[in-house]
């Protein structure tokens, strides 16, 4: 028991610990609030691209979300931040960080967004059409709105797959939450700082779970 | 221009020289995967089947530790399992480590999928299948489980498939699966034709994947 406080809850290392964690904790925060806009508005173009009537549009969109839902997250991040170097192309942590987050998520909430266009019945388009509004018009103010709202569940679930996929930016030396944590770790000889990045994660997101639960229990009870 | 692109992505000669190691990677991502959903789903099914029971205290703590394991990323978990636990004296290897937190995090989804999915069959089979003189395991065995898993095969299949990529995340802990041989191939040569060949292997193995789970996705269409 002893050991285990010793080892896992150490105040002592905590103290030392707790300015890096906290740095690596405002990272996590910056790169969530770059990764996930740009996720969500990278996902909104994608879905929009299918409804469109060119099959070419359709084929190509199919291909670049199947490309890239069939990739590790973290074998793009690694090709980007350790292979684009070589032409010349270098983004910096944060940059390859931001690229690979929008290729991979962008993808995911493509999906989830098709899924809610389609979910709203030919109706709305026609009724819409009929009062005035433009076919642009018609997706911004009728069908988009509804469709997000039939898919928010998905949309806060994969957001929450989002925030924990950060932790990979660790591994391209971000020094995010996880990264801190780590070298706080081989700083202190002492597994203190990762079990409290662990806590602060499960302290962030353990609201989301709860609430997706709800959600998901609430979904297929109406199946 | 493409001179300079062919030799830096797909230089031939580092290609043959490493692809026996991106070979013996991807037979270990294989592994590893199989057994991450063999285990996963398995225990994810027990869980969720105990569940059912409604013993409050068994049930609050399944919710606890579901809920922890959908709150920690993955690469935390593997990282906890592999850095931290040896200081109190657990020690296990890389690919146990990596086994073991993504078999917990698949557990964790599917428990909650499958339970989802035994809210979703009504009370009434329930009533049905004891009043005909079924005991609960049976009644669960043979009308509720059969129902439920039915239903919950589409959220379950795109779930696993995710977790199933976090295999990659083992390359982190040095497990000898494919991102592991291309990266270190990569560093060896400090030519990234590896990581492109890292990148063909996965996509060879994940591709059929994603198509196998949209197949099961019309093929299981929910209702809404």
């Amino acid at each position: 028991m002893d050991l285990l406080i010793s080892s896992f809850f150490n105040l002592d290392i905590l103290e030392q610990a707790w300015p890096f964690l906290l740095a690596g904790f405002w990272m996590t925060i910056k790169l969530t609030l770059v990764v996930v806009p740009l996720g969500v508005a990278g996902g909104l173009a994608v879905a929009l691209l299918t409804t469109m009537r060119s099959r070419i549009v359709k084929w190509l969109v199919v291909i670049y979300v199947d490309f890239f839902r069939a990739f590790p997250p973290l074998v793009l991040l690694m090709f980007i931040a350790f292979g684009l170097p070589f032409l010349k192309i270098d983004l910096g942590a944060f940059g390859a960080v931001a690229v690979a987050f929008l290729l991979n998520t962008s993808s995911y909430y493509g999906e989830i967004f098709r899924a809610g266009i389609e979910s709203i019945p030919r109706g709305q388009y026609e009724a819409a059409r009929s009062t005035g509004l433009s076919a642009v018009q018609t997706m911004a103010y009728v069908v988009i709105p509804q469709a997000t709202k039939n898919v928010i569940p998905d949309l806060i679930s994969n957001t929450l797959e989002v925030v924990k996929l950060t932790s990979i930016a660790s591994v391209v030396a971000l020094p995010e939450l996880l990264f801190a944590a780590r070298q706080a770790q081989s700083v202190t000889y002492n597994a203190t700082p990762i079990i409290a990045a662990g806590i602060i994660y499960l302290v962030c997101l353990w609201p989301l779970v709860r609430l997706l639960s709800r959600f998901e229990h609430r979904q297929i009870a109406l199946h | 221009m493409l001179d300079r692109l062919v030799d830096t992505f797909f230089n031939w000669q580092v290609m043959s020289e490493y692809l026996p190691k991106i070979v013996e990677g991807f037979v270990i991502t294989i592994q590893l995967a199989l057994a991450v959903v063999v285990s996963g789903i398995a225990c994810g099914l027990v869980l969720a089947m105990v569940r059912s029971f409604r013993m409050r205290p068994v049930n609050f703590l399944i919710i606890g530790v579901v809920d922890v394991l959908r709150a920690l990323p993955p690469l935390v978990i593997i990282i906890m399992f592999y850095f931290a636990l040896p200081t109190v004296g657990i020690k296990m290897s890389a690919f146990v480590a990596t086994w073991l937190a993504l078999s917990l995090v698949l557990a964790a989804f599917s428990e909650e999928i499958f339970w989802a999915g035994i809210l979703a069959v009504p009370k009434g089979q329930w009533e049905a299948a004891r009043s005909t003189g079924l005991t609960f395991l049976q009644t669960l065995r043979f009308v509720v489980m059969p129902q439920a898993v039915r239903i919950t095969i589409p959220p379950l299949t795109n779930r696993t498939i995710a977790i199933t990529k976090g295999t990659a995340l083992g390359a982190v802990v040095a497990v000898g699966e494919i991102l592991y041989q291309a990266q270190t191939a990569y560093s060896f040569s400090y030519n990234p034709s590896p990581l492109t060949m890292g990148a063909i292997a996965y996509l060879i193995l994940f591709i059929p994947v994603v198509y196998f789970g949209r197949w099961v996705e019309t093929r299981f269409a929910w209702k809404r």
